[in-house]
């Protein structure tokens, strides 16, 4: 990276989208349909919860499903922080003093919910990386669950099933957008600095990575953790931006949306993550509408409910069989042409998953 | 607290997950396929049981049929399901590999819950499957249940009929095979996609008899019921270590043993907690034998 186009081409990635997706936010703000605004908040939490769950699993090739988990105590933990301390004393009578009887602004509830995701995180890598790929897979689908099942039943500390309401909305189109830049380049930056880069040496082969003294549970753990707080950060900004939170409203649904924006997208490049949250979002988005109901000419179309979810699995599916490695496959979007097309020349190598 | 009656329920709850655990593990070893919609083919088995509608009630589709004849429906059903499935969406996708195909898998199942819940309903429904089965009787102080006994003899008999199949029927000695070098048995004339059918026939089966123990003992229906016993099945598969069957059925009980225990001996206000606690200790396990009980030698990434 000496001359200042390589200099431009390494940047270029975050740089590009940050610029698209601040695009995107100011025809939605100039549009002035209140719709379309609330619609693009929610993408680009999305896609920073994607672009977390991208940087464990586009860089260490291990699929997780747990990722909402760290969603959800993200916002959990934002509501912890940011309710009224009143409703706190009555309903979340096992939450910790100092939660309990203070009211926290939004820097230290999104602050609150990062450390707290990456220190279960790091609990539970410690036991899970050690695992072989496929394992650590299904042990990722188990602590969803069971994370599911306690907040579920734990109803002085979650209120349960009967929900939380009255967290803050703090959260504005702005502000969402600047957590997006800041994740994209956090992101970048992981995949290309040493550990990233080890990490994906053991994407590609478990045993060659190991030969070569790549401590397998470190990068992995590193990947792991970083990726789990960007979940939590974004579950948190969730909270903050619907001011209402059950145990359900993250967890198989969210993690599916989740899963089928990043494989959609192309889950080995940045890129296609957040592509793939786009334009899933948007699919979602005309779904919607969909089953509200629209007309052309004098015929009033409706979809039947449930068609969302359907045709979005259905999505999926087609996208594993045209396209298995996604939109993108392993290119990323830059500045400089010669050298994307020197990368796309590349033979596509298959993420390898380590039994 | 009798220990009599804890080896009797744990025994029995451990049976359905080691069922569940086998028809898992049948495909793990033969494609290699984390299969996440098996919860889905017992959630569809079990809804095949009643007539299709949105209503809150349900009413039986087989009513006053002879049980063997609604277990073969069940089966079948089930079967056609797999089939249907193996043709359509992992046929084309056998050059991929495990981390697609799982990502599939996951598709498949949020299709088979919306599509379970667009014709009946997301509401959970109640139905009445042989009730007289879960009369108790007092035996020795201990608690028998008819549909115990049931879940236990039949969980016995059909591990040792798969056991015999794979050991000594020609497709069976195909599997195992095709389980320890796929590519190796076809160079030697098996067929691939036969062998593969034949995995998800028996997985199916193995899904509808869960099915149909799992609602004669619960009596409920809902569009998620198969995904905590899919997920434990997993967890028991990683227990016993993957791609060994042994290892699955053991993890299965293991699991089951687990489970009871942590119901029989927390305490009341923890009780709702018990599946996270079986998770939490099997994680403590793991971290000690991160391989599993039976560490399996053909799924070991080579150079």
């Amino acid at each position: 990276m000496t001359n200042s186009n390589s200099k431009l081409r390494a940047f270029s990635t975050p740089l590009l989208w940050s610029l698209s997706l601040g695009l995107i936010v100011l025809v939605a703000e100039f549009s002035g349909d209140r719709g379309f605004s609330i619609s693009t908040t929610e993408m680009l939490i999305r896609l920073i919860a994607v672009v977390g769950i991208y940087t464990f699993i586009g860089n260490s090739g291990i699929v997780s499903f747990g990722h909402v988990g760290f969603m959800c105590l993200g916002a959990y933990a934002a509501a912890w922080a940011g309710c009224d301390p009143e409703w706190k004393e009555i309903m979340l009578t096992d939450l910790p003093e100092i939660l309990r009887s203070h009211s926290y602004d939004l820097w230290v509830s999104l602050t609150f919910a990062t450390i707290l995701s990456a220190a279960v995180a790091m609990l539970l890598g410690l036991g899970l990386m050690r695992l072989s790929g496929i394992a650590a897979t299904i042990a990722t689908f188990g602590f969803l669950m069971i994370l599911n099942s306690v907040f579920a039943n734990w109803d002085a500390l979650t209120a349960g099933t009967s929900s939380i309401i009255g967290i803050p909305t703090s959260v504005t189109v702005g502000k969402v957008w600047l957590a997006a830049v800041v994740v994209i380049a956090g992101a970048w930056w992981f995949q290309n600095s040493r550990t990233g880069v080890l990490l994906q040496a053991t994407r590609e082969s478990e045993p060659a990575a190991q030969s070569i003294g790549i401590e397998l549970t470190r990068v992995r753990l590193a990947g792991f953790v970083l990726s789990a707080a960007i979940c939590g950060f974004a579950g948190a900004l969730y909270a903050h931006f619907t001011g209402f939170l059950s145990p359900d409203s993250m967890y198989l649904d969210t993690t599916f949306i989740l899963l089928a924006m990043l494989v959609i997208g192309g889950m080995q490049s940045l890129s296609g993550a957040i592509l793939g949250a786009i334009l899933v979002s948007w699919l979602i988005e005309l779904l919607h509408l969909g089953e509200a109901g629209f007309s052309i000419g004098a015929n009033a179309i409706r979809l039947p409910a449930g068609s969302q979810q359907l045709a979005l699995a259905f999505v999926l599916g087609a996208i594993l069989l045209i396209r298995p490695h996604g939109l993108m496959g392993r290119k990323e979007w830059t500045i400089s042409l010669k050298n994307r097309r020197r990368e796309a020349q590349l033979p596509s190598k298959e993420v390898s998953l380590n039994i | 607290m009798n220990i009599g009656q804890t080896i009797l329920d744990a025994a029995s709850l451990g049976s359905l997950y080691a069922l569940v655990a086998l028809g898992l593990g049948l495909l793990i070893g033969v494609l290699r396929l984390i299969n996440l919609a098996h919860g889905d083919f017992i959630t569809v088995g079990a809804y095949s049981l009643i007539v299709p509608s949105v209503d809150a009630t349900s009413f039986m589709l087989y009513q006053g049929w002879h049980w063997s004849a609604v277990v073969l429906m069940v089966c079948v059903v089930v079967i056609v399901l797999a089939l249907v499935v193996d043709h359509g969406l992992f046929k084309p996708l056998r050059q991929a590999n495990v981390g697609t195909l799982m990502i599939a898998s996951f598709a498949l199942s949020y299709f088979l819950q919306n599509a379970v819940m667009m014709i009946y309903g997301a509401r959970p429904k109640g139905i009445d499957l042989w009730s007289s089965l879960g009369q108790g009787i007092e035996f020795f102080g201990i608690r028998v249940s008819l549909l115990q006994v049931t879940t236990i003899s039949v969980t016995g008999l059909l591990l040792v009929l798969v056991g015999g199949l794979l050991k000594f029927t020609p497709i069976g000695i195909q599997m195992r095979a095709a389980a320890s070098d796929f590519r190796m048995a076809r160079m030697l004339g098996v067929r691939g996609n036969r062998v593969i059918g034949a995995a998800f026939a028996l997985s199916a089966i193995l899904a509808a008899i869960v099915s149909v123990l799992f609602v004669a003992q619960t009596g409920a229906l809902s569009p998620t019921m198969g995904v905590p016993l899919a997920l434990f099945g997993f967890i028991a598969t990683v227990v016993g270590g993957l791609g060994s069957l042994t290892g699955a059925v053991v993890g299965g009980f293991l699991i089951g043993v687990v489970m009871t225990l942590f119901q029989s001996f927390l305490p009341d206000e923890l009780r709702n907690f018990r599946e996270a606690f079986t998770f939490t200790l099997i994680v403590a396990v793991l971290m000690f034998r991160p391989k599993g009980l039976f560490p399996s030698k053909t799924l070991i990434d080579r150079v």
